[in-house]
């Protein structure tokens, strides 16, 4: 591990690369591997079983299906969020933009309590979306709102500072050639912001997958149904079943780990065109 | 900033940016603002007498400082390892950056349960670090340590995520110049390399502060629910919730949104000054 | 350049608090720690008042008692790995079993207190929306169509545990043994289950607050709670037959050997059998063990009402049932699957 191709002078290589693998090492790495130490108890036939228990495959569905669709309406509506707070001067903007990270410092628990409550068939907007037949809290929809709250700010805050930065040059240069506004966005402006906004996808859907405080609130926690994989861990942990816990956890790191290593390799490769 | 540059065509009508804006407003309305005001109105439906009661309760106050003890932890040590980090893998190139940044990356996209619970496992009574931990007298989870460990490991991404990309954008010229004249590294970060990532760097260390304060999932494996010394704010939340005292619960609650309010504007004069800074630069 | 000065000392200050005084509490001489189950709030808040003053009065000691509340099973499995507690009083004798068998607790603790170490019972009720408009009287109720039913899930939660063998106990009744009879109607009632919270008190949450369903089924005490919270708006409901439900108690004894707090965490569990603790269990809607005690609390409790045992041989005792109905597979997995 030296450093290669062009002679690089800068000091502290050394000193950085080795404090910030030790830190790793520490904070992430040592828990990690207690982890997969912990379900190499239950040994391969084991995990198998625990991991394809039909009831922990339908956890499963439900967590990766509501997350997707979550980061999915984060990905159309974020995206329009990002669009308006970059390119258009309203009367409160300001105040959309503040309010964006909310769900970032707003703790779960205090999430899932409040949209509950509004979301029930007995709440503000529960109640007339029940009326139309439509219920949310304690169904999957119910879970997909909490995770669309807790993921909301990702993509806004990827597209966001790369719609800022956007050099105007080639939407002019479409516009005089005649273009609609439609073929310039999606001619123009997608490609450019394509990796921010798959990036932005990728980190609400993996931040999505996790979610426990709030979801437990709205789900209504039905087997089969609306139970979470993270519910699942917990589940077996209130039987003090560690092997099985942690088998369904290594599940959800791989998961995670895939994720965010798609995520480095798109942003890497952007970067190398740019 | 200069927004008439770049309006559209007065003939490609300006229903399109008027529509957009109204979908952002009845999203964030939908999304946001409801749930907020459903916190403000339960916090003060029992008078402010009931709401001061509650948040100056001497168990939310040591809750409070719990939590505040656990976020500067957080803070301080995530900024050093996030500049630390960022340093590395900007200023240099070498085999595995790949898997470290992606390393790094971990803790945003852990379930915060499995956080929890990894470090239960890593220094509860069942690891094999407990016959030492023990035998000093050590408490790591289930007591304040515990608190501030998972609230590291939570925020751990996000100082180094924020000044990595600006740190890859400028480049190392600058730097490499100032070594070429023999500055040392500590002069050369001071001089060259910090002014440059300031702004990115409060903002990460503002975002930091506020997803410390209100991480529940995690926290709540690892405190033991122990009142008056291992709850932070958001325990204590659930806890009153649990307790039926839900004015009292959503007044603490609106505690924190109020703090997520202050440090979001926060951020937001920060990065206004940013810009308007930069602007003045270019000038 | 005075802004980012302005925004660090912002910052700064705030660090700072984190580390400034503590509100002040009062010091006390001796301190120990309570881990408890969800619904025993008010009364362990009620109890460690009266615990403080006489301890003062035996010794002459300040006491502090740091209470701790959850799931049954979680708060036990807490302790397991490490949460320090110096007593227990959690919901039922297989999560202090746990704790045996992880080492923390020494075999018989069940017979270190009278009375299978359970100071106070309570038992399985139905709280039901004012007037009762679904009609639900018995555990058959339960399984019509159309009956929305609000339970927390056995598998995480202690209650619900008692709830799903009270049910069992009724059928068994009903149905003169026949297991198959049983099962189906076990079925039946899992399958008008609306929301699974994992805790008592977020079930209680979900129908009382939330709105959700037309029967709780709860703790009495927490069924009692619910309508002191929210007069006129719900009702209880006694079924024919119930549960017995010991919420058992211990001392820890790895903990209170460390800490040296063997003399105060007995005295604590001692104290709950006193007329002071057995009154103060009454009035938190728990059913007093001592009959004298008891019998003050007629006018509240239905003292007449049917109780089975989890020793009755319908069930053979914890461990059985446990293994039988609980475990991972079991029937509980089994109905619902169905």
């Amino acid at each position: 591990m030296s450093p290669h191709a062009k002679k690089n002078i800068i000091p502290g290589f050394g000193l950085s690369l080795g404090l910030t693998i030790s830190f790793i090492s520490l904070v992430v790495l040592i828990p990690m591997l207690t982890l997969v130490f912990q379900s190499s108890a239950l040994g391969w036939s084991g995990f198998w079983k625990t991991v394809l228990d039909p009831r922990i495959l339908a956890s499963f569905r439900v967590s990766f299906l509501c997350s997707f669709i979550a980061a999915l309406i984060n990905g159309v509506f974020g995206l329009i969020l990002a669009w308006v707070l970059a390119r258009y001067r309203f009367p409160g903007r300001r105040l959309i933009d503040g309010l964006i990270e909310l769900p970032f410092a707003l703790p779960t628990a205090v999430a899932g309590i409040s949209l509950t409550a509004l979301y029930s068939d007995k709440g503000w907007i529960g109640e007339p979306l029940a009326r139309l037949g439509l219920k949310v809290a304690y169904t999957p929809v119910g879970i997909i709102v909490a995770l669309t709250f807790i993921t909301l700010p990702f993509v806004v805050r990827t597209v966001q500072p790369v719609l800022e930065q956007l050099d105007h040059v080639y939407e002019e240069a479409g516009r005089m050639l005649g273009a609609s506004p439609t073929l310039i966005f999606f001619r123009v402006i997608l490609p450019e912001i394509k990796p921010a906004l798959l990036t932005g996808f990728a980190l609400a859907f993996a931040r999505a997958l996790g979610e426990y405080g709030s979801v437990v609130f709205i789900a209504g926690n039905m087997p089969f149904k609306t139970e979470i994989a993270p519910l699942m861990i917990m589940i077996k942990l209130e039987q003090f079943n560690y092997g099985e816990a942690t088998a369904v956890a290594l599940v959800m790191l791989g998961a995670s780990f895939v994720i965010m290593f798609i995520i480095n390799s798109i942003q890497a490769r952007s970067a190398g065109f740019v | 900033m200069n927004s008439g540059k770049y309006a559209m065509n007065a003939e490609t009508s300006k229903w399109i940016p008027r529509i957009l804006i109204l979908i952002s407003f009845l999203f964030i309305l939908l999304m946001l603002v409801t749930p907020l005001t459903v916190i403000m109105t339960e916090a003060f439906r029992a008078g402010l007498k009931s709401y001061w009661r509650a948040v100056s309760d001497p168990y939310a106050l040591k809750a409070l400082q719990l939590t505040l003890l656990a976020a500067t932890t957080a803070v301080v040590l995530n900024t050093a390892f996030g500049l630390t980090a960022a340093w590395a893998i900007t200023r240099f190139s070498f085999k595995g950056k790949g898997l470290i940044t992606t390393l790094i990356d971990i803790p945003f996209a852990v379930s915060p349960i499995i956080a929890g619970l990894i470090f239960i496992l890593t220094f509860g009574r069942l690891s094999w670090l407990h016959p030492f931990l023990s035998a000093h007298d050590l408490k790591v989870v289930f007591a304040a340590p515990g608190i501030v460990i998972v609230t590291l490991f939570v925020t751990f991404p996000f100082v180094a995520r924020e000044i990595i990309p600006v740190l890859e954008a400028r480049g190392t010229d600058e730097e490499q110049a100032a070594a070429l004249m023999g500055a040392g590294l500590f002069a050369i970060f001071r001089r060259i390399t910090f002014p440059h990532i300031r702004w990115a760097l409060l903002y990460s260390v503002i975002l930091c502060a506020a997803r410390a304060i209100g991480e529940f999932g995690a926290v709540s494996v690892v405190s033991g629910h122990l009142r008056g010394k291992t709850n932070t704010l958001p325990l204590h939340v659930e806890i009153l919730y649990n307790e039926y005292q839900f004015n009292a619960a959503f007044a603490v609650s609106s505690l924190l949104a109020f703090a997520a309010i202050g440090i979001l504007t926060a951020r937001n004069i920060v990065e206004f000054t940013a810009k308007k800074e930069e602007e003045g630069h270019v000038r | 350049m005075k802004k980012i000065n302005a925004l660090a000392l912002g910052l700064f200050v705030f660090a700072l608090s984190a580390f400034g005084p503590v509100p002040a509490a009062p010091a006390a001489d001796v301190e120990i720690t309570n881990v408890s189950y969800d619904p025993t709030r008010e009364l362990y808040e009620q109890y460690n008042a009266a615990f403080k003053k006489h301890w003062k009065s035996l010794k002459g000691q300040e006491a502090d008692i740091v209470q701790s509340h959850g799931g049954s099973g979680r708060q036990a499995r807490a302790v397991i790995e490490g949460n320090q507690a110096d007593v227990l009083t959690l919901a039922l004798a297989p999560d202090i079993t746990a704790v045996e068998k992880a080492g923390l607790i020494k075999p018989g603790w069940q017979s270190e207190f009278p009375l299978n170490s359970a100071p106070y019972t309570s038992t399985i009720v139905f709280l039901v929306r004012k007037g009762n408009p679904k009609a639900i009287k018995d555990w058959g109720d339960l399984a019509r169509a159309g009956v929305g039913v609000i339970t927390p899930n056995p598998k995480t939660s202690g209650g619900a545990r008692w709830n799903y063998l009270a049910a069992w106990a009724w059928a068994h009744r009903e149905y003169k043994g026949d297991e198959k009879a049983v099962k189906e109607y076990i079925g039946k009632v899992l399958r008008n289950i609306l929301v699974l919270d994992t805790g008592a008190r977020g079930s209680t949450n979900t129908f009382v607050q939330n709105g959700q369903g037309d029967v709780l089924l709860a703790w009495e005490n927490e069924a009692f709670l619910a309508l002191a919270e929210k007069a006129g708006e719900f009702e209880i409901a006694t079924p024919s037959l119930s549960i017995l439900a010991e919420p058992p108690v211990a001392v820890v004894d790895e903990v209170v050997e460390k800490r040296g707090t063997r003399e105060i965490a007995t005295e604590y569990l001692n104290f709950l059998y006193s007329e002071e603790g057995q009154r103060l269990a009454g009035k938190n809607y728990y059913r007093p063990s001592n009959p004298d005690i008891a019998k003050e609390f007629a006018s509240v409790f239905n003292l007449k009402l049917d109780l089975i045992t989890i020793d009755d041989p319908i069930f053979g005792g914890w461990e059985k049932a446990q293994d039988l109905h609980f475990k991972d597979g079991g029937v509980f997995d089994q109905l619902y699957a169905r």
